[in-house]
Order: C-alpha cells, then structure tokens, then sequence
C-alpha cells in the first residue's frame, strides 16, 4: 500500500513539466513579439537618426530629407485630440462615480463607453470624415483630425478617470458634507484634486495611443506630402498636416519611390515607436511614484 | 435653515445666548416615533429622545448600526447611503429636520468620523475648508478661526508651526482632533462624534475626552460610543439602545448607571451581554 504511494509519481511529474513548459512558451511569444520588433525597427531605423532628420522638411518626394514636418502634425493633432476630449473624458467620469448611481440608464451609458473602446479605428475615421468633415464643415484639416482621435481615445480617459474617482476614499467625501459642502463642492475641491494623478495617467495613455492611430487620421486630417510649414495658427488648424503614421503607411503603399527610402521609413518608425514606449513608460512610472507617495 | 442664528453668527456664544433666551429648557434635538430602514432591514424602531440644550449625551448599543444610524438621522448624512429612510419625525430647536435643506442644517450641526478623516491638505486647509465653503474669502479672518479653532480642539500648541504641513503627517490622535477643530470652524450648534476614539490608542483617547467635556462647555455633545466606561466619564446623558434598534433607556447618565429601569439594560451594564 505505502510502496504504491510513489507508483505514479513520474509520469505527474512529466505532465507538470510539459504543463510547465508550455505556459511558459507562450509567455515568452508575446515577449518575442516586441522583441522582434523592436529589433527590426532600430536595427534597420537607427541609421537615419540624426538631429536634421528630426529638425527639418523632406525633400526631393520625401526619398531624401527629414521628418520634423510629420512629429510637428503628430504633435498638434494628439494635443488636439487631448485638449477636446479631456474636459469630456473627466466630466463624463464625475457624473458616472459621484452622481449617477446604479440605475438602468447608468448602465446603458456605461455599455456604451466600453463598446466605443472595441470600435475599429477605421470606424472611427469614417465617422470623422462624415460627422467633422462633412457635416461640421471642419474639411479635412487638423481640427478635424484631433477630433476624431479625441472621440477615440475618449473611453480610455473616462475609465481611467473614474476608477481614479472611485479610489478616492468615501471618508473625504463624508467630511466635506459634514461641513456643509454640496456634492459639487465635495467634488471640486477635495474629490477631484485627490484624483487628479489617476486621471493623468489616463490622459498620457491616451496620447500614447492617439500619437500611433493611423486609420482615424487618414480621410480626416493627413497630408500626404507638404512642401512647408504652414504659417498661421489658422492655416495650421484649418488645412491638412502631416503625421508620423501616415508617413510611415504612405511611404510603404502610395509612394511608388518609396522604396528608394527604406531607411528613412524605418527611422520615422522608430521615432514613432520610442515616442510611444515613452508616453507608456511615463505613464507607468508616474502611477508608480503616485502610488508609493499616497498617505491615505 | 435656522433663520434666527444668521443674525447672531458673530460669535458662537452669541447664538448661545440667542438660543438660550428663546429655546432655554426645551431639547435643541428631538425624535418622535423615529424608525429608520436600510432597504427591508429595520435600523431603529419608534425612537423617541430629547437632546437637552446643555452637556453631553451619549448614544450607547451593545451592538449592532442603530446608534451610527441615529447620529446619522441628525445631519442626515443617511442619505448617502443607497436605500437608506427615516420615518418619523425629528427636530432641530423646533424645526422639522428631516424636511430641512440637509447642505444649510450640517452647517449648524457638525461631524466627527469614527476613524479620522483629514482631507489630502495641509492643516491649515483642512480647517479652514469649512469656512471657505461658507464664503469666507478673507486671508485673516480664516488665519483667526483656523487659530481658534484648533485651540478649541487643544491641538493648537503641537502644530502652531506647521500649519502648512500636510494633515497626514500628524499621529492618529492628532488627526482626530484636527478633525473635531475642522467641525468647529464652521461654528455649529452641535457636535456629533461617531465613535470618535474607537481607531485610538488610550491616551489619545484620554485627550479627545478631555477635550470633549471642554467643547461641553459652548455647544452641544452627541457622541457614540460602545464604551461603557467611555460613556461614563464623558456623558451627562445617555440613551442606551438595544437589539432590533429600540431605546431602551434614556436618562442622565448617573442614574441609568447606577439603577437602570429596564432590565435588559441592567444586564447590559453588568457585562451580561454585549
């Protein structure tokens, strides 16, 4: 009986090491994934950095020159799309923790917020081209652009924004009314400032995530080639721009020189790429240093 | 809501006297007949108490939400809690309390948490919230109730020279009592303290005592305790509650002590249960 105990310990042992190895694997492809990319993009972009490829235009159909045209526009349409959709992302974001409760018409909204995050991107492009373009009259401009990527990254800010509200202690808000505050006034002065680091974590992931959309961007607001930069705000707001994903999209497929350009497509790829692992990182380690400093 | 407190907002012993004058002798809080649910569960059943004007009354259950549910009733900070309702009728120096403006009436009737709730500010923001909100602009005149008010809660002397600090860098006591100081900068009748020593150590809780029998002095006290010792050394009054959310008994404290009339309460102060 007791000599049986031991009878079928090999073969559990080998089921746990193929278990084992296995799960581990498939951890291991995702790493792989980035890994290989990464690899592919600086080894092949690293060569076209240099301070006049991030600084000036391009020339000669964009197979010669630099890209500081395309960081610009990419630059002015996130903080577009950020400045527009914040005040929305945040508002939307009070009204969900602090004010609606748990009714039917709470949920719907809340199905709602989540099914915009699963919208395909290009669906989001085409709305921009009917609804900001065409029905606003906007044109395909930068405006246009920075609004379709707000509307786009607004779930990313509303959610992030409310589970910031909703990690405020119930204590302070209890405090503020004991004292006579209105639920507005709880709101504005103690709930939201406590909130405030969440919810920046929430923007900085967003514009990580609007700085790399192409397909909302592409009827809406991207330039294909542009031989200057535009001289008033006006002009900048109002016509179409350049941008480091459409670039890099019509550089692969439209420009039939583009492949006298390799390195110079993978260099904007690169810069693309490490301005996103930027905003990511930042992110993370901004929430990071919020988290070790919380007192409460 | 209390109409006749606006004219003599100056000082608190002013509205003092002005109550005095008008309501001396009546209770400042009364229930009638108070039941009080969350959703189907019944909290209190049928209260019926006076809040005298003078001293402080305690609020004791050996176990059980009844008596937090109660002190809610009175600033009716029920109402944040989904499903809550109170039936009955409950007043402040006459007027229906429960039909009041609940923003103007916490104005008038202050809090103090179970555990300490200082806002993520420095002290000084912390005590001068309540002022702020009421529309006090003034950079001297928050400097001078922010100074009163922590002496108030003998709390001024430790941190006289770190106003500017943040409030969680006080100990827990301290917290408490920057707490009570935040309460009483907004000048109210009434001070309701919901278990306020409970997350304290003994000498922290000694202070807040103290401090307590001295606040006894300008307004009135409503504090919560499961403490039968702590009921003893604070209170002048004490209402005992008992299973199922009913009053039991409700008395000067030296009395109900030492020969209560209800024998479950008797048994209560034994030790026999709770």
């Amino acid at each position: 009986m007791i000599a049986k105990l031991g009878k079928d310990r090999g073969k559990r042992e080998t089921a746990q090491a193929i278990a084992f190895s296995v799960l581990t694997l498939a951890s291991l492809v995702a790493f792989f994934a980035l890994a290989l990319i990464l690899y592919i993009i600086i080894s092949k972009g690293v060569g076209a950095l240099s301070w006049e490829f991030l600084s000036q235009l391009p020339r000669k159909g964009m197979t010669e020159g630099w890209i500081y045209p395309m960081i610009l526009g990419s630059f002015y349409l996130t903080a577009g799309a950020l400045v527009s959709a914040l005040p929305f992302g945040i508002a939307s974001a009070i009204w969900l923790a602090e004010y609606a409760g748990g009714g039917l018409w709470v949920r719907t909204i809340r199905i709602g917020v989540n099914t915009l995050a699963g919208v395909p991107s290009i669906v989001f492009g085409l709305l921009g081209l009917a609804f900001f373009v065409n029905v606003l009259g906007l044109g395909a401009s930068l405006l246009s652009g920075a609004f379709t990527l707000g509307v786009l990254i607004l779930p990313i800010l509303i959610r992030a924004s409310e589970e910031a509200l909703r990690a405020v202690p119930n204590e302070f808000r209890e405090g503020a009314l004991a004292l006579g505050a209105t639920r507005w006034r709880a709101v504005r002065t103690v709930v939201l400032p406590t909130a405030i680091p969440g919810i920046m974590t929430g923007a900085i992931l967003g514009i990580g995530r609007a700085i790399g959309e192409t397909a909302p961007i592409l009827f809406t607001a991207a330039a294909i080639y542009k031989t200057r930069l535009p001289d008033t705000l006006y002009e900048t707001l109002t016509s179409r721009t350049m941008a480091l994903p459409t670039h890099i999209f019509y550089m692969a497929t439209e420009n039939p020189r583009g492949w006298e350009a390799k390195d110079l497509q993978f260099g904007a790829a690169l810069v693309l790429l490490g301005l996103v692992l930027i905003m990511n990182l930042g992110a993370v380690t901004w929430r990071a240093r919020v988290r070790r400093r919380k007192e409460w | 809501m209390v109409d006749a407190t606006k004219e003599s907002t100056r000082t608190e012993l002013s509205t003092r006297e002005w109550i005095r004058r008008n309501f001396d002798g009546r209770p400042i809080i009364e229930t009638e007949d108070l039941s009080f649910y969350y959703g189907k569960d019944r909290a209190l059943r049928g209260i019926s108490l006076s809040v005298p004007l003078d001293g402080v009354t305690a609020i004791m259950e050996p176990s059980g939400c009844g008596k937090s549910t109660l002190l809610r009733a009175f600033n009716r900070m029920y109402e944040l809690y989904h499903g809550a309702r109170a039936e009955g009728r409950v007043t402040f120096l006459g007027q229906d309390l429960l039909k009041a403006d609940p923003v103007a009436l916490r104005r008038h009737i202050g809090m103090v948490f179970q555990r300490p709730n200082p806002f993520p500010k420095s002290i000084f923001e912390n005590v001068a919230y309540g002022p702020r909100v009421h529309g006090m602009r003034k950079r001297s005149a928050l400097k001078e109730i922010v100074e009163s008010s922590l002496h108030r809660a003998a709390l001024w002397d430790e941190v006289k020279d770190r106003l500017k600090d943040s409030a969680f860098s006080l100990s827990g006591g301290q917290q408490q009592r920057l707490c009570i100081a935040r309460a009483l900068a907004v000048r109210p009748e009434v001070l309701l303290m919901d278990e306020p020593c409970s997350a304290l150590d003994p000498k922290a809780t000694d202070k807040i005592e103290e401090t307590t029998r001295e606040l006894a002095e300008e307004l009135t006290v409503v504090i919560v305790t499961h403490n039968l010792q702590q009921a003893g050394r604070v209170s002048d009054n004490v209402a005992v509650l008992l299973a199922g959310g009913e009053l039991a008994e409700f008395g000067p404290t030296r009395s109900v002590f030492e020969n209560p009339q209800d024998e479950r309460v008797a048994d209560y102060l034994c030790g026999r249960f709770g």
